[in-house]
């Protein structure tokens, strides 16, 4: 382990890692609450016509990424307050649109090809160069910023937005700043394990957790502390064998779910029986 | 506390769902320490009236006040505490019993500012006051409706308000928990708070009703006294078709043979 602290690129790689891990199951425990655990997927897809817009113009792809996914994610909540019955297909358009702009864009860029966009899809953590780095650590202090500001808010609002409507919340506002918030930890969490898998650290570390906590908050702390063991782990063991840490991230975060399962099936034999009157 | 304000005005008010009139024209208004029950049959409109009157479903004609204020424009939901029908339980990550009665302080409490000592008292009472305190730690997931209804009403009761406002609180709810609201109900009432509540039938909750209000295809078909003793019986709409109680009781045991 200490070893990779020597090379300069490793230590940007593990800043990235530890910062998303801990980020992203901290905005996914709302958005599995709300039943948005493929809103992240969905501003995946989107924010990769902003990387590719990014190369067109010859503007940074994260910035670009940020301005588009934002975008996206607010048409997204949009088009979910207001239909009742069309979120799901809306969100597959946007799938479809974000997808085809990306392969589109990148191909009228000069040099660009589908190549380009790999390393977004399925990320590159170990090429963070340092701007990325400063970038990532800005957006996941905003993203932790706004939790911790409108926490109690947003918690009201993912159990029920009638109730949050009757103690006058400003519910519309608080469902853009959720979509906002998770289209910033989707590019944040771009780079590290790629707009595919992004919603994989959003939704499999609070899945995991919730196998074994009884309260919001103590699922939500869990997750994020079962989000960072999934990144740097993942990283680490990509060191040392030859293998994407992208996809190495997400099957650690996996396999984590698989255990806890099975722990949380014995917790809860082991725990005295409540009664229910 | 209380304030000599109508609580709740609704004139010529309009509701469509879907394009459907649900509410067609419905006068109504509350005053501070009444304590009103909606009846009427399934589809009658009285979820849609209660939740039209808080402003969660746009009218599409008449207008509506709380507290002598459109919905729009009320500023003061700390007065307000809305009891839903149901705890959703969303994409089911757990919850405790106290986060949720809990939250029931958010319309008290400022953005930045810590939950108060003042908070915790109040979440305190609310859990003691529905008899699930000892369970404050257990996920709400763990409970039976009827439990749940009652960690509903403690959320709104933790906020304090002036105002209940109560949707079927003895829908699919257990005889036990029925009576502990009512209970908790007559506290409130003699306490002076407005309470406002939807039921199919009235049951434990019929001595502390001061006011019926029963709705029949999208209007009032009568606003007063509630229908005593008879019960849901004298509803319009109830399909009147069990044997009355003179008759004589049947059973398999007075069976004779006619001889």
């Amino acid at each position: 382990m200490i070893e990779l602290l020597q090379f300069d690129f490793m230590r940007r790689a593990l800043i990235a890692a530890l910062l998303v891990g801990l980020v992203a199951p901290a905005i996914g425990t709302f958005m599995v609450q709300r039943r948005l655990a493929l809103l992240g997927d969905g501003i995946g897809h989107v924010a990769l016509t902003g990387v590719a817009l990014g190369f067109l113009t010859g503007t940074a792809p994260v910035l670009t990424a940020v301005l588009v996914s934002v975008l996206g994610a607010v048409a997204i909540e949009l088009v979910r307050a207001r239909g009742r019955t069309s979120g799901d297909v809306a969100l597959a358009l946007l799938f479809y649109g974000g997808i085809a702009g990306g392969v589109l864009l990148i191909s009228l860029a000069p040099g660009g090809s589908n190549a380009t966009l790999t390393s977004y899809l399925f990320g590159s953590i170990s090429s963070v160069p340092v701007e990325d780095v400063w970038v990532i650590g800005l957006l996941a202090a905003a993203v932790l910023g706004v939790l911790v500001v409108f926490g109690r808010e947003l918690y009201v609002l993912s159990q029920d937005e009638e109730v949050a409507r009757a103690s006058g919340l400003p519910v519309r506002f608080l469902s853009l700043l959720i979509a906002v918030t998770a289209a910033l930890t989707v590019v944040i969490a771009m780079r590290v394990v790629g707009l595919l898998l992004v919603s994989a650290l959003m939704v499999v570390p609070v899945a995991t957790s919730q196998q074994l906590t009884r309260g919001f908050t103590s699922t939500m702390l869990l997750s994020m502390l079962f989000g960072m063991i999934s990144t740097v782990g993942g990283l680490t063991s990509s060191f040392y064998v030859e293998v994407p840490p992208g996809a190495v991230i997400v099957i650690v975060a996996l396999t984590g779910f698989v255990l806890a399962l099975g722990l949380g099936r014995f917790i809860r034999r082991s725990r005295p029986q409540e009664s229910t009157p | 506390m209380t304030s000599s304000k109508t609580v709740f005005t609704m004139s010529g008010g309009r509701v469509n769902l879907d394009r459907r009139p649900v509410l067609r024209g419905i006068d109504l208004s509350v005053e501070p320490g009444e304590a009103v029950a909606v009846l009427g049959a399934n589809g009658s409109g009285k979820s849609t009236l209660i939740r039209a009157l808080l402003g969660l479903i746009p009218l599409s004609g008449g207008e509506t006040l709380l507290y002598d204020r459109p919905p729009a424009r009320f500023r003061e939901w700390w007065r307000i505490g809305y009891v839903p029908q149901r705890l959703s339980v969303g994409g089911g990550v757990p919850t405790t019993i106290r986060e949720i009665v809990a939250s029931g302080r958010i319309a008290r409490q400022r953005r930045l500012r810590p939950t108060s000592a003042a908070d915790r008292e109040a979440t305190g009472r609310a859990l003691a006051a529905v008899g699930l305190a000892h369970r404050a730690s257990d996920p709400v997931q763990a409970l039976s409706g009827g439990q749940q209804q009652r960690v509903l009403i403690a959320r709104a009761l933790a906020g304090e308000p002036d105002t209940f406002v109560m949707d079927e609180p003895t829908a699919g709810v257990d005889s036990e928990s029925q009576k502990l609201l009512a209970e908790t109900l007559s506290v409130l009432v003699e306490q002076g708070k407005t309470v406002l509540l939807v039921a199919h039938e009235l049951g434990p909750l019929e001595p502390l009703i001061t006011r019926a209000v029963v709705l029949r295809d999208g209007y009032v078909c009568h606003d007063g006294p509630p229908p005593h003793a008879v019960g849901t019986h004298a509803l319009p709409g109830h399909d009147h078709v069990h044997p009355h109680a003179e008759e004589e009781p049947v059973s398999p045991l007075d069976w004779r043979p006619i001889s």
